[in-house]
């Protein structure tokens, strides 16, 4: 088993999210099986082969490197949960 | 009076046998009708009707003017809210237009209301959506099956004939299989055919927007419409886009159709062979040679694609905090805990799923053994089409490996659900483009998909090929 009570909260920790008892146990069974089964991929010789990240990655156009302003700090606040002079609010962080 | 073909429909328009106002508000009647079917998550009669007002004073030809369009609700629209079907987006009203939506604004189309999915596009029945599932409008009574998914709420608005068109995007199969599921066409183009600025990322290097459509000539016209070159999306391809409507050609007269030998399935029903089968003895009828093809690695496609999209998806979702936009937790005693509560009740199962499983893979020491290995697989089955390509002019297969299910099918063995898209899969993986299109009917006189395959940009074929197979349906 790869995915045990250990590694499902360090994995939860490190996504941000909150998992309780019963669902950190699903997530143990769902991830498990999960995994077991992308090991498949162990048959496949893949010695010298350069990995894919992108498809288009042969056409990429170039681009002049200049600034412009897309978007007011106005509208890019707007859907803000919450906001304050200008800036997006969270929790005081600092004591 | 219906009318379910856009390009009728567009010259009905032209010779003024039917108004803007009148066309719409027939589809507006339908759209009320079929509530009970759950296919927007956002739909305003008062919003359609300013659009058609505001059409009605616009003097200018427009290539789509008044057109009735369906988007998916994970394309960012100014004039109605955004949600990617999750919970977290719930209130989320974007300060600005996706590529494709702008396109077809600015081509004149009507928005009718935004579409059903599964959250943030990850699912294959459009079950997993915070909304509630949508019914495949093919479904008898009391049995209601499922669409599809992801684009599930799209195909079925094109289904139900409640638009002329609709958007989709297709990561794993999310247009191809739902197109399937519920008779209509739908094409994923090439990757980096249409930018996907504007559109609610989850595996940026698979992401990929299409179309669904009444039938081959209507997605062609609509393709075009939403294909171009866009510099604020980085994979976005500069290739010239064809008029693929006016190229329409359904001689397919000494070309070569590949069939890859590893989709056949053992457990593929019957049904579905033998439609894949009247499919190539059609073809060949047309003159078209049979090429048997391999593509050896396609079985590894399915595991390395649910290593590949869940590590994308973990790294694009972290955006969603409770900071910028959408929903924030109210227990919120230190920034740490805003987002862990904010992330735990903002997202649904199968999205945490994803996201832990790309954590994982993404975690160091585990980067190397499982997503390394997953793209260097991912290149030796784009090998494998690069070399079949060389042979053959398009590829033929079955879209989906079952017609549509039972909406309350049970499923709740994760691997069981990620076999829906055992077809689509290899192709996203190597950015093809594909088209499904109804071919046949199962026993219970549902729809089956055929889906072909083309080489990178050459959606001209693949239409062409799909043009020439649904007149043989017809």
């Amino acid at each position: 088993m790869k995915i045990d009570k250990n590694t499902i909260n360090k994995i939860a920790r490190l996504s941000r999210i909150k998992l309780d008892d019963k669902e950190s146990e699903d997530y143990i069974k769902d991830l498990n099986s999960i995994l077991d089964w992308v090991e498949h991929l162990n048959e496949v010789n893949t010695e010298n082969v350069e990995p894919l990240s992108n498809i288009s990655s042969s056409i990429l156009p170039k681009r002049e490197d200049v600034s412009n302003d897309a978007n007011s700090s106005e509208e890019i606040l707007e859907n803000a949960p919450d906001k304050l002079e200008g800036f997006f609010a969270v929790p005081k962080v600092v004591e | 009076m219906s009318q379910s073909s856009l390009k009728q429909t567009l010259k009905d328009l032209d010779t003024k046998k039917i108004s803007i106002r009148e066309l719409n508000q027939d589809y507006l009647k339908r759209i009320k009708e079929k509530e009970n079917l759950n296919i927007f998550i956002h739909f305003s009669e008062e919003n359609v009707l300013k659009q058609i007002d505001n059409l009605e004073k616009d003097n200018s030809a427009k290539k789509l003017k008044g057109i009735p369009i369906a988007i998916k609700d994970l394309f960012c629209t100014k004039s109605m809210p955004t949600t990617a079907a999750s919970k977290i987006l719930e209130n989320f009203n974007p300060t600005y237009e996706s590529f494709v939506t702008q396109k077809l604004l600015d081509e004149g189309s009507i928005f009718v209301g935004k579409t059903n999915l599964d959250e943030f596009a990850m699912g294959s029945a459009t079950n997993t959506s915070f909304f509630g599932n949508t019914i495949n409008p093919l479904s008898k009574e009391n049995e209601p099956l499922a669409p599809g998914g992801s684009s599930g709420g799209s195909a079925a608005a094109v289904a139900a004939d409640l638009c002329l068109g609709a958007t989709g995007t297709d990561t794993g199969g999310s247009i191809r299989q739902p197109a399937s599921f519920c008779g209509v066409v739908g094409i994923k183009p090439t990757y980096g055919l249409c930018s996907r600025w504007g559109i609610a990322a989850f595996a940026s290097s698979l992401d990929q927007a299409g179309i669904f459509s009444h039938n081959v000539e209507d997605a062609s016209i609509l393709l075009q419409s939403i294909a171009g070159f866009d510099q604020r999306d980085s994979t976005s391809a500069k290739v010239d886009i064809p008029n693929y409507f006016e190229n329409l050609d359904d001689d397919l007269n000494g070309k070569t159709v590949g069939i890859p030998r590893e989709y056949s399935i053992d457990g593929t029903p019957m049904e579905i062979s033998q439609i894949w089968e009247d499919a190539i003895k059609f073809l060949e009828k047309k003159g078209v040679k049979i090429k048997k093809i391999s593509l050896p690695h396609t079985k590894y496609a399915l595991p390395t694609y649910y290593i590949i999209a869940p590590a994308e998806a973990s790294s694009n979702l972290a955006r969603y905090d409770g900071v910028k936009y959408g929903f924030r937790s109210d227990e919120i005693n230190s920034l740490d805990e805003m987002y862990e509560n904010t992330r735990a009740q903002g997202f649904g199962r199968e999205v945490k799923r994803r996201i832990l499983i790309g954590t994982y893979v993404l975690s160091a020491g585990y980067y190397d053994a499982y997503y390394l290995k997953a793209q260097k697989v991912r290149k030796l089955i784009a090998d494998d089409f690069n070399k079949a390509f060389k042979e053959c002019d398009f590829i033929v297969t079955p879209t989906a490996p079952s017609a549509a299910f039972p909406l309350n099918e049970k499923q709740s063995d994760p691997i069981k659900m990620y076999l829906n898209d055992v077809f689509t899969v290899p192709a996203s993986l190597a950015g093809l483009p594909g088209i499904s299109i109804p071919f046949g009917k199962d026993k219970n006189n549902l729809p089956l998909g055929i889906q072909i395959l083309g080489k990178h940009f050459d959606e001209q074929q693949v239409f062409n090929t799909a043009l020439s197979l649904e007149r043989s349906y017809e």
